[in-house]
């Protein structure tokens, strides 16, 4: 059991016998997606998947979420807020699944949320340290777009639109949502560009098909699982867990095929 | 992001810092109340007072749903917040800040409760350093007793009942207060905090913060109320 910088108060250091796998990258690049289709998939093959992500704590979950649509979030008080949420599902989730065996997938982790703080003007040796009790985990995917604009045109197949702090308005970069939206993510960009040397991030060109990432994640999470055999075939159609939704065990039974372009 | 002893503010922040049941409430009320008749404006911020998170830290306390990280975390958060909203503003326009806690309490408690000493230091680096804190430092038992005997029960995390020193709150909660005693004097020196006796009465109290305090206000600041 690695951590990052001070480690958690309180915590046996142990090892443990999980995996903790990370899935990174921006806003609309299709985090949520591979993470539901890695789930389903390490569930067929037998492992114990726990998912999580970014404002899904019991303790700070629903504060965040409340106090983001006032947008009266201060730039401190938010990275301490997700700061809290984070170290919550660490200690009560993540940490006692991966001493029970799991997988945990985690849809972003301190990466996001320290690139987030870094493209606000905040001090990086401070974010960092405030999230120095973050264990390091087995593998971080970071799945990679070229630029901002790519990100717009995979928001706009999503029929999701802009959101107020995906286009980080609260930075006033620009006239309107679009304008602020691809000057902010061009920065976050340029953030997780650095990061992937420093975290040793393993970048996947995410700008293909979701088949072909979603088997380049396969093959590469076998190796961290120290499994061999036929990693991901073509033709296979793949049960995926609704998300967020789901709930911790529960797979649904949302069939889609991978042959077919999810996004374009 | 400026760090303590790095901002340049024409206002004044004075705060008090001091175990439960040491009278520093008391002694900011009265505090306030001078200045105010004085002529200046002033501005008071409570420690735990942030309306944004002040749902979740109560939703928390009462599920118990805290760990030393989390307790620690979810407070700077309220801090930032007051520190962003309530704290910098008046500063910046010349204002007084009283400031009933501080980072001094989150340093206190949490390291009390088992949280790096340093790493605390780390996550409240972003606050404005006082003009002046003052520590109101009573005797272990004379603070206890005050709050046990003003107190139908103890709270489960305000006893410290979170850390398992004891299943009894009463013990648990002299347990708790030592150690947090123990953090106070450690920091007295480390950040020139101000003691003041607190065993004295409280008039005597007051006189000597209002004559500590003088020398750093500025006559000029003073506003007309009708």
């Amino acid at each position: 059991m690695q951590f990052y910088g001070t480690p958690l108060p309180g915590v046996e250091q142990e090892s443990y016998s999980g995996k903790l796998i990370v899935i990174e990258g921006t806003d609309g690049v299709g985090r949520s997606t591979h993470t539901a289709l890695l789930r389903t998939w390490l569930e067929s093959r037998g492992h114990a998947v726990l998912d999580t992500g970014m404002t899904r704590s019991i303790l700070a979950g629903r504060g965040i979420k409340e106090a983001k649509t006032g947008h009266t979030l201060g730039r401190l008080t938010m990275q301490l807020f997700y700061a809290t949420d984070f170290i919550d599902r660490l200690e009560n989730e993540m940490l006692p699944k991966l001493r029970a065996g799991f997988v945990v997938l985690t849809d972003r982790y301190i990466y996001s949320a320290i690139a987030r703080a870094e493209v606000r003007g905040i001090d990086s040796t401070w974010i960092r340290s405030t999230y120095g009790m973050a264990l390091v985990p087995d593998a971080i995917f970071y799945l990679r777009i070229g630029t901002a604009q790519q990100l717009v045109e995979r928001l706009l197949s999503s029929g999701r639109g802009f959101d107020y702090w995906e286009s980080g308005m609260d930075l006033h970069l620009g006239e309107d949502f679009y304008d602020s939206f691809i000057e902010y993510q061009t920065r976050m960009l340029k953030v997780f560009d650095r990061m992937t040397g420093e975290y040793g991030f393993h970048a996947l060109n995410a700008s293909r098909s979701v088949r072909s990432v979603a088997a380049d994640l396969r093959k590469a999470v076998m190796r961290v699982l120290d499994e061999s055999g036929p990693a991901a075939e073509d033709n296979v159609s793949v049960i995926q867990p609704l998300r967020d939704k789901a709930g911790p065990s529960k797979p649904s039974t949302n069939l889609i095929d991978l042959n077919k372009k999810v996004l374009p | 992001m400026i760090s303590y002893g790095q901002h340049q503010f024409p206002g004044k922040l004075f705060v008090v810092e001091g175990t439960d049941g040491s009278g520093k409430s008391t002694q900011m009320a009265l505090l306030y109340q001078w200045l105010k008749a004085e002529g200046y404006p002033v501005f008071f911020s409570e420690w735990n007072s942030s309306p944004l998170v002040k749902d979740t830290t109560r939703r928390a306390k009462k599920r118990h749903l805290f760990t030393p990280a989390t307790f620690s975390l979810l407070h700077a958060t309220d801090f930032a917040d007051r520190t962003e909203r309530d704290i910098i503003p008046p500063l910046k326009a010349g204002a007084i800040v009283l400031a009933d806690r501080y980072i001094y309490t989150a340093f206190a408690r949490d390291v009390a409760r088992g949280c790096d000493r340093h790493w605390v230091r780390d996550v409240y680096s972003f606050a404005v350093k006082p003009t002046m804190a003052f520590f109101f430092r009573a005797p272990l038992n004379v603070a206890i007793d005050r709050i046990v005997s003003g107190r139908p029960s103890l709270k489960y995390y305000e006893a410290g009942l979170d850390a398992g020193w004891s299943d009894d709150p009463e013990e648990s909660f002299t347990i708790f207060q030592g150690k947090i005693l123990e953090e106070y004097d450690r920091m007295v020196a480390e950040f020139g905090l101000t003691v003041i006796d607190a065993s004295r009465s409280i008039e005597r109290q007051q006189r000597e913060m209002r004559m500590l305090i003088g020398p750093h206000l500025n006559r000029k600041k003073r506003v007309r109320l009708n």
